[in-house]
């Protein structure tokens, strides 16, 4: 049995832009944002960067063409190896786990990951329509139904609610709370996109995008960049005296069976449970109810980050709603979610959420969270999801001290 | 003895009163005082979809596989070049190695197909020939033709075995009488004096051509258990009848005040109308109008009895909507060309793939696996069950005729559609399979989880900048 990545990889440095609706910046922009930050925070120059990789899934490839050329290009980096990788918006988690990987093998000593996206230049408020860009592929444009993402992280909802006996307005409640929750957070974070305070009324009352999600129920697009240098465990005292290790890093993709074999029940996310279960087991993580500090996971709609909560064992099945409704996922509760506001307020620009993540658990670690700062925390975990609940990649990534 | 064996029709949901039609154009003209309501096909259908329908409808418990030939009538067909026939073949997956065609540029064109199909089978060159007729014609906001027109669509099957409605003979007619008339490129339907396209062409063609029968074969009128006469005019419809002396239970009931003048199909949908109360022994005179006249006359025989399980008609005429916007309805047709936004932009087909691929985009055909019998849409060559996972043991497995639950589903005002919101859902299929659907032709409040809907054949988008309607299947609460 393979002995997993559990302390072999320390992160000494991480950059993360402002999320918003960034108009003057350039995705050439972002990146040097992003990367100096990181290396001034991991206080190494750019030679020192043996290896990179780009997430950016398809609109990036819009703004800045395929292959690893626009980051190698953009930061005149000296003819070494880059490589773009794409798993829709959990693409930044996979750039991470790349550079982590080349780092644990001994490939190089110190290597990048950095995720960047310019959604902004598409013209859209929201995703881009499936049509125009093949996130879904051609074949999968003529058979496939004609819809967006809120309508199908939606379809988990009307079936969570059906099955758990939760009537539609006691459902709207509790996924408002979740929004609520990140927007109180949101407003205490410099950087996020959206920082303004919401109440449970207003995110109930707002106009149905696809239903029961409504206008609050869905996270927006963003244009951002975030960035984190990696090297091998037992090197990182030479950079900072509070590095932060790398103790899991799990992905599971589907199967293809939620599409197309009636067993998923679409209460779940099938692939979350399963790379939180691997996840777990490589951390070394027994109750993760109890170990895990904080969290910070995709919650593009709020029915998201509810279902998510059980398959990652914070809640029991059917039973989120208690939890959500007491305060348990709140900043100051006892397994607080999304402390930088998430997908929600923070901002989604996707192939670098899977990075901002792990930036938001990396300074609550080292205690820079400033006003969003936790007690003591010990495990971070972050959770990134490629795709919708039926045909996704999950990434499940666990950091600490 | 060669007839018809099966019989099918469609008639789309949504039906707007003519009221509203005179509402909102009555300030430019004089609108017609049609009373009744008309048949409006949704955005997403046209002549191709509802001629499938009312195949479908038609081949009720008959096996694709034997069907010998399918001729499809219409003066809409989406392409000027390309065979509708032959869309319609494999969408209903039927063999290739048959005869297909389109019948078109007349509304006459449906009883041509009609009297064709009987001829070769007559001939014995094909067995099992499907004959379809719809039609999409278009007459301009403010216009007489506007309100007359509706859509719908028919379905006969012709063949020599178990004819329920043998073809006794048929008279026919054709002169250039350009009463209507529409050329090349455009997309309005043009009319000449209403007076004239009376006084010379429908009461002079139809009398004419079901004299002729008359003469020909030595009948009476008064032989007729039903006579057909399609009826593009109220008043002159009763003109003909009582001109003919007939009997009122003898003159098949207009559908011009509960569907509209449906092209193509009109003289069909009434003939499927007339099966369907149709006895053994009964005499149906059938004629259609457009460029001439058509007249024929069938046998109804004791087959009948078996082809009563059909929607034909009656089951379509009752399960309506009331579509009460004007606006909504020219849209649906591009009469105003609403904005679309960046969503409403296509992205391009790949013929190539399209073809590939087109007894699962067209025929919804998924596979079932052999090792452990699950089916499974779209094909796979890897069985999808987590226990089995078996590589190349699949068989062609046929979704568009099965049931399904509908598992979950949403509504969803983001997706762009010419009719919002556009709604969708999880159906997991009688039998098995699961795939995730477009849903259309209702609202949001009459879903609801574990419901049985079907499947229905629509044109899904069309792809202007490379000239391709897209077509593929939608779910639909079951319409009887």
């Amino acid at each position: 049995m393979a002995p997993g990545i559990k302390d072999k990889v320390a992160i000494i440095g991480m950059g993360c832009t402002r999320f918003g609706e960034l108009w003057d910046k350039s995705p050439e922009d972002l990146m040097v944002d992003a990367f100096k930050e990181a290396i001034d925070d991991a206080k190494i120059e750019k030679k020192d960067i043996q290896a990179a990789w780009q997430g950016g899934p398809e609109f990036v490839a819009v703004s800045l063409g395929d292959s690893a050329c626009p980051l190698a290009e953009t930061l005149k980096l000296p003819y070494i190896p880059v490589t773009r990788v794409e798993n829709m918006c959990a693409s930044g988690s996979e750039a991470f786990r790349a550079a982590c990987y080349a780092v644990a093998a001994g490939a190089c000593d110190i290597a990048m990951a950095l995720g960047v996206e310019k959604l902004k230049d598409t013209g859209y408020g929201g995703l881009p329509e499936f049509s125009h860009y093949s996130t879904i592929g051609v074949k999968n444009r003529i058979i496939g139904a004609n819809q967006t993402a809120p309508g199908m992280f939606a379809m988990l909802a009307t079936r969570y609610f059906g099955r758990y006996g939760i009537s539609p307005q006691d459902g709207k409640k509790m996924l408002a709370a979740v929004s609520a929750k990140s927007h109180h957070n949101g407003a205490l974070n410099p950087k996020a996109h959206l920082r303004r305070e919401v109440t449970i009324e207003q995110i109930v009352n707002a106009p149905i995008v696809a239903w029961p999600l409504g206008l609050f129920d869905c996270c927006g697009v963003s244009d951002g960049s975030a960035a984190a240098i990696v090297c091998r465990a037992d090197m990182a005292k030479q950079f900072r005296s509070d590095p932060v290790y790398v103790k899991s890093l799990q992905i599971a993709a589907t199967s293809g069976a939620e599409q197309m074999y009636t067993d998923y029940d679409y209460t779940h996310v099938e692939t979350t449970t399963r790379a939180a279960e691997r996840a777990y087991a490589e951390a070394g993580i027994k109750n993760p109810r109890e170990e895990i500090s904080m969290s910070e996971v995709h919650d593009c709609f709020s029915i998201t980050e509810a279902v998510t909560m059980e398959d990652l064992q914070f809640s029991p099945r059917g039973k989120v709603m208690d939890d959500i409704m007491s305060g348990r996922f709140n900043l100051d509760g006892a397994q607080p979610c999304q402390p930088d506001g998430g997908l929600k307020c923070f901002g989604h620009p996707i192939g670098a959420s899977g990075i901002r993540m792990i930036y938001e658990m990396y300074k609550q670690l080292q205690g820079k969270a400033d006003k969003r700062q936790l007690k003591n925390p010990k495990y971070g975990l972050t959770h990134n999801l490629g795709g919708i609940p039926y045909r996704s990649v999950v990434s499940i990534i666990i950091v600490g001290h | 003895m060669v007839g018809i064996t099966s019989y099918g029709a469609y008639i789309p949901l949504q039906r707007i009163n003519r009221k509203i039609i005179a509402n909102a154009t009555g300030w430019s003209t004089s609108a017609t005082s049609l009373p009744g309501e008309k048949a409006v096909a949704n955005y997403d259908e046209d002549s191709v979809t509802m001629a499938l329908a009312a195949s479908t409808d038609c081949l009720t418990g008959f096996e694709r596989n034997k069907v010998g030939g399918l001729y499809f009538a219409t003066t809409t067909p989406p392409y000027r070049e390309r065979q509708s026939a032959g869309i319609i073949t494999t969408a209903l997956d039927l063999r290739p190695d048959i005869r297909a065609a389109d019948f078109t540029d007349s509304v006459k064109a449906g009883t041509h197909a009609l009297l064709a199909a009987c001829d070769a089978v007559k001939a014995g060159s094909e067995k099992n020939i499907v004959v379809c007729a719809s039609d999409c014609r278009l007459g301009r906001p403010g216009s007489a033709q506007e309100v007359i027109f509706g859509e719908g669509g028919a379905a006969l099957m012709v063949g020599d075995t178990d004819v329920i409605a043998t073809l006794e003979g048929s008279y026919t007619l054709t002169y250039d009488f350009t009463d209507q008339w529409r050329a090349d490129g455009e997309k309005f339907n043009r009319i000449w004096e209403d007076r004239w396209v009376r006084d010379e062409g429908y009461t002079k063609f139809i009398p004419e051509a079901i004299n002729g029968l008359l003469k020909k074969y030595k009948l009476n009128i008064k032989d007729f258990a039903k006579v057909v006469i399609p009826c593009i005019y109220l008043r002159e419809h009763q003109g003909i009848t009582k001109a003919l002396q007939l009997d009122e239970k003898q003159v098949q009931k207009e559908m011009l005040t509960t569907v509209g003048d449906t092209g193509t199909a009109n003289s069909l949908m009434m003939l499927v109308a007339a099966l369907e109360d149709a006895k053994p022994g009964d005499k149906i005179l059938v004629t259609s109008y457009g460029n001439g006249a058509d007249a024929m006359f069938f046998q109804v025989t004791d087959h009948i009895e078996k082809a009563r399980n059909r929607r034909g008609i009656k089951k379509h005429l009752a399960s309506r909507k009331d579509l009460a916007n004007y606006e909504r309805y020219l849209s649906f047709r591009d009469v105003i060309p609403m904005e679309a936004g960046f969503r409403g932009e296509v992205g391009p087909t790949r013929l190539a793939l399209a073809w590939r691929e087109r007894r699962t985009i067209l025929a919804l055909c998924g596979v079932r696996c052999k090792h452990c019998g699950t089916p499974q849409y779209p094909s796979q060559r890897v069985c999808v069950n987590p226990k089995c996972g078996k590589i190349d043991e699949m068989e062609y497995y046929r979704f568009s005729d099965k049931k399904a639950k509908l598992f979950s589903y949403t509504s969803d005002v983001l997706a762009y559609s010419v009719s919002p919101p556009e709604m969708y859902g999880v159906l997991d299929f009688e039998g098995g399979g699961r795939y995730a659907f477009n849903i259309t032709d209702c609202v949001m409040e009459s879903l609801a989880v574990d419901m049985l809907m079907e499947m229905s054949f629509r044109r899904k988008y069309v792809d202007s900048v490379r000239g391709i309607h897209g077509y593929f299947w939608k779910a639909v609460p079951p319409r009887a």
